[in-house]
């Protein structure tokens, strides 16, 4: 009888659980583009999902489909659904992601993008920008977001420069000083929204985010924000893994890790500052879709941070559908849902794999 | 093949010097082994050359280079470490883990090829761990986990090994098994190899040379049979009459009874510590 070696065997099986994760990643992928297609659909006026397709297909370069629907149909697809799906995606991808780093950057399963002061200084930002007299209007971008993303990034860097010994970032020491100012931020926050009279509702509207009202302008402003932070993320992936090990083995094979973390550091702020400028700070996914896919995929960070971000993004744009959808024609924070939709099946997750999840 | 040397370095954390004036040189085809009581300053030493820490006087070289001068990935395709058992993160593999190794000489663009696999699963066999390719690391003892390491160092493919304590968690089988490839690795590719031994006895049996550290400096250097002696070891670990001669390879081996054990304090041993 003649069996296989046994070490080739071994290699087998790293490499068939390599082939399950990019089956994954393209099915994800696929799944991501139709749950696009069904969310578009859904909303007060019901659109039939062949003629969603159809619309959406026909704006797609090359492909030319008959036009069988009245244009206020593709109006409704196309300008008030389809940006605010694709917004929801985004910053679903962009928090999944920056948490997947945050969280193998600092090797603490706690970390969440907002650890270093980003939701804090973009919260005192936004507020801020609420409290300025309404006459102030700065064309193009709304005052809000634009004071969000100042607030956000003034912070990060504050921690940054608090935190630096010498040509080194500590990691421990950045947490504390991201969590001690993200503290004093948010007493800051309290007292101003307290004082804040008749704004304080659409103040802590913001506060647990929102897509509604998203506008294809908007889409575009954080789109390179988003790309080019998670391009940068994914091309240090094998990088990252190394640092798992710790530090110093890191650098004994090869990693220069004091610059691999600024790199990393900046682009995973980078995203989530964009992304909590424009829809508010939004819980839960940046901590829990990297945990989530780590339990079912595993931890090499070439796929964490991929099927993290597309998982982020279904799990995005599917909460926004249910925040839109369930007590129509009022909207559920979006906040609100992401726990309640996602804490149990984590919460299952943990139950059901034992093993050591980080 | 590359030498590792030292010339008068002065190592040590923050104002507190560890070690001063320190000078040695260690050459391909040959096993240097570094000796000398707890907290001496043995794995400062690997550290500096692993350049970790940067040191405060002196010079350096890796392959006649100054180390500060080699960029970090070109370093770690130069120099390998097999660190004292760290604590690993235990949601890789065994075989994820050996894999790492092949770091250093991947682009940032570049993923692992079949034939970084294959290296893989190779020093897994050679350092008999390849049944545990698939296991997480955090099911492994630590013996499992100071081979996976040396398989580790061996998919590095570096010209010089430096091991910080490779032996102290394996059973005396192990140990033997471990030092041996090290040492059949070391004379077959002409390797230099440094390593920080606690074990006297097998550090005579498996090193061409010993360099003995106590007090911040070099206290002897040289073959086993020159560092290894009664007065040395008195001096430095304060055992006194504890050497005697293999009766088989005639190697220098020391056999401590309690009752030679002078009591702590006299001997100088409490002196330096940390």
């Amino acid at each position: 009888m003649v069996s296989k070696p046994i070490e080739k065997t071994r290699i087998g099986a790293y490499l068939s659980g390599r082939r399950t994760r990019i089956i994954s990643l393209v099915g994800l992928g696929i799944g991501l583009l139709i749950i696009i297609g069904i969310a578009t659909s859904i909303g007060s006026v019901q659109v039939p999902l062949g003629t969603t397709a159809s619309i959406l297909l026909d704006k797609l370069p090359f492909v030319d489909m008959q036009q069988t629907w009245q244009s206020s149909i593709a109006t409704i697809v196309l300008d008030i659904r389809l940006p605010r799906i694709i917004l929801a995606g985004l910053a679903g991808a962009a928090l999944a992601v920056a948490g997947a780093t945050y969280q193998g950057l600092f090797r603490n399963p706690l970390a969440d993008p907002y650890l270093i002061g980003v939701a804090q200084g973009a919260s005192l930002g936004a507020v801020i920008g609420f409290l300025l007299p309404t006459t102030w209007n700065l064309s193009g971008i709304g005052i809000i977001p634009m004071f969000a993303f100042i607030g956000a990034i003034a912070a990060t860097l504050v921690v940054y420069l608090i935190s630096r010994v010498g040509k080194t970032l500590p990691v421990t020491t950045l947490i504390l000083a991201g969590v001690a100012l993200s503290a004093l931020l948010g007493s800051i926050v309290s007292y101003l929204i307290i004082s804040s009279g008749n704004r304080l509702h659409s103040i802590i509207f913001w506060m647990m985010g929102s897509f509604s009202g998203s506008q294809w302008s908007e889409v575009l402003m954080v789109l390179p924000y988003i790309v080019v932070g998670i391009a940068v993320i994914v091309i240090f992936a094998r990088l990252l893994n190394v640092m798992q090990l710790d530090e110093e083995q890191a650098q004994q094979l090869g990693v220069n890790v004091e610059s691999l973390k600024l790199i990393l550091l900046a682009a995973a702020t980078l995203i989530t500052a964009a992304s909590v400028s424009f829809v508010g700070t939004i819980g839960f996914v940046g901590i829990i879709i990297p945990h989530a896919v780590r339990l079912i995929w595993g931890a090499d960070h070439r796929f964490l941070l991929p099927l993290s971000i597309l998982t982020g993004a279904i799990f995005m744009i599917l909460t926004d559908l249910i925040s839109r959808t369930v007590l129509a024609p009022v909207e559920i924070p979006i906040g609100v849902i992401t726990a309640i939709c996602g804490a149990p099946f984590f919460l299952y997750l943990l139950r059901k794999r034992k093993k050591a999840i980080f | 093949m590359i030498e590792l040397e030292m010339q008068n370095v002065t190592l040590g954390y923050d104002h507190h010097p560890v070690l001063e004036d320190i000078t040695f040189k260690a050459s391909p085809g040959e096993v240097v082994g570094l000796i000398g009581p707890n907290g001496s300053g043995k794995s400062t030493v690997i550290r500096a050359l692993s350049h970790l820490i940067r040191h405060k006087a002196g010079k350096i070289t890796v392959g006649g280079r100054e180390i500060n001068k080699i960029p970090r990935r070109e370093l770690a395709c130069l120099v390998g470490v097999v660190p004292q058992l760290p604590l690993l993160p235990s949601t890789f593999t065994a075989f994820e883990i050996v894999l790492m190794g092949r770091n250093p000489h991947l682009g940032l663009f570049e993923s692992e090829s079949r034939r970084d696999w294959d290296m893989a699963r190779q020093a897994m066999e050679k350092t008999s761990t390849a049944t545990l390719a698939h296991r997480h690391v955090n099911e492994l003892s630590g013996g499992e986990i100071q081979c996976l390491l040396i398989a580790r160092v061996l998919v590095q493919e570096t010209e010089a090994i430096l091991m910080d304590e490779p032996t102290a968690n394996l059973d005396i089988g192990r140990q033997v098994d471990v030092l041996d490839l090290i040492k059949n690795l070391c004379k077959e590719n002409n390797l230099t190899v440094l390593a920080a031994i606690h074990d006297l006895n097998l550090a005579a049996q498996y090193c061409d040379r010993l360099i003995l550290i106590y007090n911040g400096r070099i206290h002897a250097r040289g073959t086993p049979a020159e560092v290894i002696t009664d007065a040395n070891i008195k001096e430095v670990y304060g055992a006194e009459n504890c050497v005697y001669t293999h009766p088989v390879n005639g190697l220098p081996t020391v056999l401590l009874s309690a009752l030679k054990k002078k009591t702590p304090g006299e001997n100088g041993i409490s002196g330096r510590g940390g």
